[in-house]
């Protein structure tokens, strides 16, 4: 059973994910947002190390390392290169105004800890207790993703998710097979690659990359 | 043995074609792999007759009835598919509309993505079967923006976002069907958690609060793969903006890859839960992927948005015929993605084929393609034929036998209204396919004939719809093993 300051540090870093997820909805420079970005994925790679050291598991300590790597630096830096191109962005106009969506962040927290209620119930124990962190930045990436417009904003919702999940996945157990955890971390990298070619062909070919004004396609 | 070759065989060919100079004669060495996998598939499905399993790779391969069968299908619709491709490949060289390079680029990423379909029904464990399945999402992006056009660039955008979001909530599922599995004593740890196997047979013990919520997160996620209502909305931009060969493949079998990875789901969880959970959330998804495509049909304009609403509909038959979950209604459900494999691939390329000499996808502005073309405008209307589910084609049998799953167990209701948006579907259908094929008054020009390379495949793909709809024989024992995989 891990305690003591092995225990705090680990609520630290879930806690500093969904903040970070909180403070994505905050921030509309598009800057920051990338800043943040980073920040989670070291907070999440932080909170891999403490539950490798803490079981002595050598291949989660790699996980830990891959998940630094791609979350802390390679997918913060992709996204950078797109914002470079755009120099003083913002995301100009989201859906639902910030004092809304902090509102609606509030709300899918409680919605998070409701909908986990039986699964902490079921097996109480100190990392399953945080578990409902990992699913309100899901819930928090997926309100991102329809209520913002631009091309990166809607990249960092998808990433939000996704770390959402890894968070999840590591509280509940531990890393799931390191194969597939290795694959999942990969598979998010190329991704975003993909995503950050095609914003920037769409940069080049329309001159912004804003999804409000692509709207050809539609029933 | 026969594994590794099913997966290396167009695996090589994708290298060769990244490592030679673009010639045409790479297309077809693409083609002739295909051909090769779905021999070895056919292979595959002699040894795995009789409920035997076939592993390989330290057991991360497991070929059991079902994945066989699922190695036939993508066999068959790739090697149709693959065919058009040389056609394709060819015109947009000759028109100068594409690259030498990235020709190349196409069947590199073409041979990728058959390759991590066939991995996908081919992996043991059920976390390798999500990294095939997101990988596929990877290596068709820049297949459906190949043509580089501003509409192509904004589908492969909307494909990839919605598409990997979906595929995260299918891993947030797998984690708690992990989370559940490692809770049960005796269950093996480490790497073979997720084993197929291991948890078939801890299936019982699985905790039922942490497995609602896994199958609601996994139907949500591989359904949005497959393209069941509400996260359908992607499905017509890339399938309708995609080239041919590729709409045919990713209609054709790739959302069928991803609703294989949910029966294997929903046999785990149905061992937890009892039938009726997960039951109730595929009628829900099916039921709104018939309304959703039933609403949309009748109002299309563009025939390759029209086949993509249509796949959607033939995905709600599908989640309803699992939902009914008897061995019958299954094996239907596995002619079902057969057929509408076949039927939809040869509408795909056949539209293709339309598209390049018509040069235009609307349906109003081809009018009358029988009296020009009537070899392709015969095609494309018998592909109609069958997929709105009329004899002598499979998909006849097999929604009849869906149906008739799903009033044996109490879903008659659901059966009635599926036959009323089918209803629906059919009269939109035909009208619009009525006005492409003889609509207008267009007859001055002489009849053109398309060239063998087109039609011959698409015959192909037809009679044998049509020959799987008359007699079951070859297929109805592998069948009947696929489906007992599933339903035990």
């Amino acid at each position: 059973m891990i305690a003591g300051t092995e225990l705090n540090l680990l609520e630290l870093a879930a806690g500093v994910v969904l903040a970070c997820a909180v403070l994505a909805l905050w921030r509309r420079d598009l800057r920051a947002l990338v800043a943040v970005l980073a920040l989670q994925g070291v907070a999440l790679a932080a909170l891999a190390a403490v539950l490798s050291v803490h079981d002595g598991d050598a291949g989660l300590g790699a996980v830990a390392g891959v998940v630094l790597a791609a979350k802390g630096m390679v997918v913060p830096g992709l996204l950078a290169r797109v914002v470079r191109r755009d120099p003083g962005s913002r995301e100009s106009a989201p859906l639902l105004n910030v004092p809304a969506s902090l509102v609606g962040a509030a709300a899918l927290v409680v919605i998070a800890y409701l909908s986990a209620g039986r699964l902490v119930s079921a097996f109480p124990g100190p990392t399953t207790r945080l578990a409902p962190l990992g699913l309100a930045t899901v819930l928090v990436g997926l309100f991102v993703l329809v209520t913002r417009r631009k091309a990166v904003s809607q990249i960092v919702g998808l990433i939000l998710v996704d770390n959402g999940v890894a968070l999840v996945a590591f509280l509940l157990t531990a890393g799931v097979p390191l194969l597939v955890e290795l694959g999942a971390s990969l598979d998010v990298l190329l991704v975003v690659v993909v995503l950050q070619v095609l914003a920037t062909t769409m940069r080049d070919r329309f001159g912004h990359v804003d999804l409000d004004q692509l709207r050809e396609l539609h029933d | 043995m026969l594994c590794y070759a099913i997966l290396a065989v167009p695996a090589a060919a994708g290298v060769l074609a990244g490592v030679l100079r673009w010639r045409l004669l790479l297309a077809w060495l693409a083609v002739g792999a295909n051909a090769a996998a779905l021999g070895l598939g056919i292979a595959l499905a002699v040894q795995t007759d009789q409920h035997r399993t076939v592993h390989a790779l330290d057991g991360a391969i497991r070929a059991d009835a079902l994945s066989a069968f699922m190695v036939v299908v993508i066999g068959v619709i790739s090697l149709l598919a693959s065919v058009q491709a040389v056609r394709y490949l060819e015109a947009e060289v000759i028109a100068g509309r594409c690259e030498a390079r990235h020709a190349s680029l196409f069947i590199v990423l073409g041979q990728l993505f058959v390759t991590c379909m066939l991995a996908a029904v081919l992996a043991a464990n059920l976390g390798g079967v999500w990294v095939a399945v997101e990988a596929t999402t990877i290596a068709t992006t820049f297949l459906v923006g190949h043509r580089r056009t501003d509409r192509a660039l904004e589908a492969s955008w909307k494909y990839v976002l919605i598409c990997s979001v979906g595929i995260a909530l299918a891993f947030l599922g797998t984690v708690f069907v992990y989370f559940a599995a490692l809770q049960v004593p005796g269950h093996p740890t480490g790497a073979s958690v997720l084993d197929w196997t291991s948890l078939m047979a801890a299936s019982h013990h699985l905790n039922p609060a942490v497995m609602r919520l896994a199958m609601a997160l996994l139907v949500l996620g591989y359904g949005t793969k497959v393209g069941l209502a509400p996260m359908h909305s992607w499905l017509p931009d890339a399938h309708s903006q995609a080239p041919a060969p590729v709409s045919a493949l990713m209609s054709g079998v790739l959302l069928t890859v991803a609703f294989y990875a949910l029966l294997r789901f929903k046999a785990i969880a149905d061992g937890a839960l009892g039938p009726s959970y997960v039951r109730v959330l595929l009628v829900i998804v099916g039921l709104a992927s018939l309304l959703v495509a039933a609403s949309l049909l009748l109002s299309q304009r563009d025939y390759k948005r029209m086949l993509a609403y249509h796949s959607i509909e033939h995905m709600g038959l599908i989640a309803l015929g699992a939902a009914a979950g008897t061995t019958v209604a299954i094996a239907a459900v596995l002619l079902h993605i057969l057929g509408h494999g076949l039927a939809k691939a040869v509408l795909f390329l056949a539209s293709g084929e339309i598209l390049l000499v018509e040069g235009t996808s609307e349906i109003d502005k081809v009018a009358a393609l029988v009296a020009r073309r009537p070899l392709l405008g015969g095609i494309f209307g018998f592909g109609l034929v069958a997929l709105l589910g009329l004899p002598p084609f499979s998909l006849f049998v097999s929604e009849l036998n869906m149906i008739r799953g799903e009033i044996t167990v109490g879903l008659g209701w659901a059966a009635g209204l599926s036959l009323a948006a089918m209803a629906v579907i059919f009269a939109a259908v035909m009208a619009h396919g009525r006005h492409l094929l003889l609509g207008g008054t267009d007859t001055s020009r002489n009849p053109v004939r398309t060239p063998r390379l087109v039609t011959v495949p698409l015959l192909g793909g037809l009679a044998a719809c049509a020959a799987i709809g008359v007699s079951a024989w070859p297929l109805q024992s592998l069948l009947y093993s696929a489906a007992h995989v599933v339903t035990r």
